[in-house]
């Protein structure tokens, strides 16, 4: 159910988008409005989730240090997995987001029976996932080819080594491949693994349907069934320039790709995806362990009841004059 | 006779559960695994609400008429109040990293102790209430309702986790358990669900000053027994001072060291150590603790425990303070007590008397670790050793959790345990250092009644040390922690039979020379030196 | 053929079949990831489990000595004496070997059972699953004494400051076998 239900949601969602488009002949709800909005909930939406998420403060110090503090000049400190300087969390932060480094960690040499040394399994985890949010990334920047009239010299750079085993016409790129495998690989994960079939809930299942719906008719369009290109741009740029037009002959498939990406754009703010964002917000991640060097101030610090020493020596004056303890009152 | 089951009826058995989702499978609360309830009497004197005697193995938990209320009143209010429990309640993908990294999973196989399932119990309580998508779409938004069985459910299993931090190690998003534990603990304290083995000792602690409740005269009487033993070991009487104003160095360490064992020895190891060097420091019997109970119940009760420290060397005007070898302690110490009750603007940064040397990295809390303390006296040479007379021990290093994840102190304990002993074998790379696993019993799990739990949560860190028994005949392991130093006795004696478990200071001083001794026959516990065996 | 050399013949899958029987009595998701886990220190339990069982049914092949076999089936009972299992539940697992050796053994119509032999192996089954009981009433009562041990130890100093240790067991010390007693009248006092 968990499994079944997010798939039929995409697979509706598809056909909503042809009948839509294909049938209603409704292209200027799906090929401008509905475009505008999703746009408009994801930067507004994002905006107000980290704000809301930065509105709590934070009172504590909590980096979870994850190698040698800095101690003495003879003892070597870990300056990444242990920063005590602003360049470390910077440093820290980086290999976190760009390179996954707390899911590689799960890679380290193991010794096994034998004993004999090999390589954990959940490394899987770990290439999968950056191999899914890099090309996720990169075709997202190729995508920009649509949004400028002159396309710049980084962006056929770009393509050009996305493109680099020169394959098929159009040529073949990498991106494509790689974020269809990594999505699949993602998928399957969930459901063959017991324990991570256990753990899921349909919000784990549905963005992952989601966006290889939008894989599948990304690739189909640039591949099979090929759309009006120029009609395409001229679109698109029509939404950037504020000045919106309805070019003719299309084809749906592109009203249903862009659907669905308004679809993951609406969604995204709502959903565990926002872990983009709050990945930065971390503070076992984002904080510097210098908290005995350096005071962290928690602004809604507060008086308490304590139990003072004179209360204390009040309680226990007598013994510890037996006791030969010096006292503060006779 | 009746007739009983025939072996192969029994072989039949399906244990298998029915194929339900953890949302449906109700849990149940199991000896064993469980600690008592909170006594009125212990909560009623730190002033915590809803005091009520009460047994969790018993249906009626005698909970407030407005539970529901209290509780999701006070998860509302520390959403404002921690980011880290906002961001954790809402980024989590389950991707599944943390899933066997815990401890208590390994060793039961409980599927609700993988981190993210512990996570996702009260999670769902904060969909059900406080997301959108849970308001409008319940369960298929992995919402849930807070009900009496579910509430149970958290409470059994936020008292199944260390707050050891290895989970957060490995999460993507640097989600730390420990954290949403201790927010989940003090929702729990606001009805009242607190367990004896924490809430007795917190109220010890806040009218004595150590969790044991022992008055002063008890302590200074523990100390001199220590006195008399050190005396009969090195011929060399010692003594310390208690509660005695301008001394430079005000010393706390956690109060096991005083009276439990085998914490003593290592209590006996500083004073040696103290000793021989001459250093101007005194112990108080205010501030007679160093670790933290109420650090397990509510911030704010940490905070009160922890103020006694900041008072103590303020009212004793000395410059600064020395804290020994304890876990929690020092995750309270590194990351919460500067915050809490500092600036301690009243201190001085702290400078080592023998060597001249500043303890930068410690210079706005101004307390030192001990081990950085002897660590920097090895280094300069101000030590006489004899590490030979540790030859009957080949030793190993367990990290302590707190010390390892939440502060780093990974190599200093090494390189003074490398200078004292010839033998030393380290576990293996995923066991140790920042990958340490828990001793099973921290967080104030310590109890007895939850003896089959603690033995669980122990399993992985005991299994490593067995292999490097059988490996390199390891019989020795040390640690920096007291409550390791009585927990990791307990899981030894179950799990790997004749391992010695040692304070590092007991190393110290069994290979410290100092001026004057006897010639020793005997370690810190009474057992002959090697090569005293015969007298 | 003997039965000793079938059995030789058979043990991979035999033992096979007896991992399965046993980790089914785990729940189902527990199972998978102490059947996947490779990682001795990641997965002590499915090690000790995995380790164990062959070394178990190779020492029923051989005749190992009583000694010996108490000390493997003391790995894993030892293990299952701390986790949910009754005391049935947690020694179960010794008889299904009967039942995997059975199904192996007669999958083949060729091959008839040697009854007697096999009648000879299984009373050291049963044999074994004795055993089993004692072990785990053995780790159970460790449990305990270290449950009453830890309470003296813990305040192992005070008491014997108090003189509320008997002398002669102060001597074998608090993390001797024999325990710390307190004088009950001392205590009450």
């Amino acid at each position: 159910m968990k499994i079944l239900l997010p798939f039929v949601a995409v697979i509706a969602l598809v056909f909503l988008a042809y009948a839509g488009v294909g049938v209603a002949k409704l292209h200027f709800l799906f090929g401008v409005v509905l475009p505008y909005a999703a746009i408009a909930v994801f930067i507004f939406g994002f905006i107000y989730r980290m704000f809301i998420w930065g509105k709590s403060p934070v009172p504590f110090s909590i980096p979870t240090t994850a190698g040698q503090q800095k101690s003495f000049p003879w003892i070597k400190q870990n300056k990444l997995d242990n920063p005590s300087s602003t360049l470390g969390v910077i440093g820290r932060m980086a290999l976190e987001v760009l390179l996954f480094r707390s899911l590689f960690r799960n890679t380290k040499t193991e010794l096994r029976d034998g004993p004999v040394l090999s390589y954990g399994s959940e490394k899987f985890l770990w290439a999968a996932g950056l191999a899914f949010h890099w090309s996720f990334l990169i075709i997202f920047v190729r995508h920009f080819r649509f949004f400028m009239q002159d396309v710049p010299v980084v962006l056929q750079m770009i393509e050009g080594a996305d493109s680099f085993f020169q394959v098929g016409a159009p040529l073949l790129y990498l991106t494509d491949v790689v974020l269809v495998a990594a999505v699949t690989f993602l998928v399957f994960r969930r459901l063959a693994m017991p324990l991570i079939k256990y753990i899921s809930l349909p919000a784990d299942y549905f963005p992952l349907f989601l966006i290889l719906g939008i894989a599948i008719t990304g690739i189909l369009m640039r591949y099979v069934t090929k759309v009006h290109i120029v009609g395409v741009k001229e679109l698109v740029m029509g939404l950037v320039s504020f000045s919106p037009v309805i070019p003719d002959g299309i084809g749906v498939i592109f009203y249903i790709h862009l659907f669905l990406v308004s679809t993951l754009l609406l969604y995204f703010p709502m959903s565990k995806l926002m872990h983009f964002g709050g990945v930065f917000l971390s503070p076992t991640r984002n904080m510097p362990a210098n908290s005995r060097e350096v005071r962290h101030v928690n602004p809604w610090n507060y008086p308490v009841h304590v139990h003072t020493y004179e209360e204390y020596e009040n309680d226990f004056r007598d013994k510890m004059k037996k006791a030969g303890l010096p006292v503060e009152k006779e | 006779m009746a007739k009983g089951p025939t072996p192969a009826e029994l072989a039949n058995i399906d244990y298998t559960p029915p194929q339900t989702e953890w949302m449906d499978t109700p849990t149940v609360i199991k000896t064993g695994t469980f600690c008592w309830g909170a006594k009125a009497k212990n909560l009623n004197i730190v002033e915590f609400p809803n005091a009520r005697d009460w047994n969790p193995s018993e249906e009626d938990w005698k909970l407030p008429e407005n539970w529901q209320e209290i509780f999701l009143k006070g998860m509302k209010d520390l959403l404002g109040k921690y980011r880290s429990f906002k961001v954790f309640m809402d980024i989590c993908v389950r991707c599944g990293a943390c899933a066997d990294k815990c401890h208590f999973f390994i060793g039961s196989g409980d599927p609700k102790n993988m981190p993210v399932l512990r996570a996702e119990l009260l999670r769902s309580v904060y969909r059900n209430d406080f997301t959108m998508a849970g308001k409008i779409l319940g369960k298929l938004a992995g919402g849930r309702k807070l009900t009496l069985p579910v509430l149970k459910e958290i409470w059994y299993y936020l008292y199944q986790c260390t707050e050891c931090r290895r989970c957060s190690l490995f999460c993507p998003y640097g989600i730390d358990t420990a954290e949403i534990t201790m927010m989940g603990r003090e929702l729990m304290n606001l009805l009242g669900l607190n367990t004896d083995w924490i809430s007795g000792p917190v109220a010890n602690c806040y009218m004595k000053g150590n969790h044991l409740g022992l008055e002063p005269h008890a302590i200074m009487n523990s100390i001199e027994g220590m006195i008399d033993d050190i005396e009969t070991i090195t011929g060399i009487r010692i003594n310390p001072s208690f509660n005695r104003k301008g001394a430079e160095i005000l010393f706390v360490t956690p109060s096991g060291d005083l009276f439990a064992d085998p914490g003593t020895y290592t209590a006996m190891g500083y004073m040696m150590l103290f000793h021989e060097l001459g250093l101007d420091y005194t112990w108080s019997t205010y501030a007679s603790e160093g670790g933290n109970f109420g650090f397990f119940t509510s911030n704010e009760m940490a905070k009160r425990l922890n103020s006694k420290i900041y008072a103590e060397a303020k009212r004793l005007g000395v410059k600064y303070i020395i804290g020994g070898e304890c876990g929690h302690m020092w995750r309270v110490l590194t990351q919460y007590m500067d915050t809490w009750n500092g600036p301690a603007d009243f201190l001085e940064v702290p400078v080592s008397p023998i060597t001249g040397t500043r303890f930068e990295n410690a210079k706005s809390t101004k307390m030192i670790h001990v081990t950085e303390f002897t660590a920097d006296l090895i280094k300069n040479n101000k030590l006489k050793l004899d590490p030979s007379r540790n030859n009957g021990l080949n030793v190993t290093y367990h990290d302590s959790c707190n010390t390892a994840r939440g502060m780093g102190l990974l190599d200093e304990p090494r390189y003074i345990i490398k200078n004292v002993c010839n033998t030393f074998h380290e576990m293996p790379e995923n066991t140790i250092r920042e990958q340490t696993f828990c001793c099973g019993s921290g967080t104030g799990l310590n109890a007895s009644e939850n003896m089959e739990l603690r033995m669980r949560g122990g399993l992985p860190r005991a299994n490593a040390v067995k292999f490097v028994k059988e490996q390199y005949g390891v019989n020795t392991l040390a640690n920096i922690c007291a409550i390791d130093r009585a927990t990791l006795s307990a899981s030894m004696e179950y799990w790997v039979p004749g391992t010695r478990v040692t304070g590092v200071h007991e190393l110290v001083a069994n290979a410290l020379i100092m001026k004057g001794e006897k010639e020793r026959e005997t370690d810190l516990r009474g057992d002959p030196l090697p090569g005293k065996e015969g007298n | 053929m003997s039965l000793h050399d079938l059995l030789s013949a058979k043990k991979s899958l035999i033992l096979g079949r007896w991992l399965d029987e046993v980790l089914s009595t785990y729940p189902s998701d527990t199972t998978q990831f102490i059947r996947k886990t490779e990682n001795r220190f990641a997965n002590p339990v499915g090690h000790a489990l995995t380790d164990t069982l062959e070394k178990v049914f190779d020492a029923l092949l051989n005749d190992a000595s009583p000694e010996e076999m108490t000390g493997l089936l003391d790995t894993v009972i030892r293990v299952r004496a701390v986790q949910d299992f009754t005391p049935s539940q947690a020694v179960a697992f010794v008889f299904t070997l009967k039942k995997a050796v059975r199904d192996e053994l007669s999958k083949d119509p060729n091959t008839p059972l040697p009854h007697e032999e096999l009648s000879g192996f299984e009373k050291r089954v049963d044999a074994c699953a004795l055993v089993s009981f004692d072990i785990f009433m053995k780790c159970k009562e460790k449990l305990y004494d270290i449950r009453a041990n830890e309470m003296n130890k813990m305040t192992y100093r005070l008491l014997k400051r108090a003189n509320m240790l008997c002398a002669e067991d102060d001597a074998a010390g608090p993390s001797g076998d024999v325990g710390v007693n307190i004088k009950q009248e001392e205590v009450t006092k």
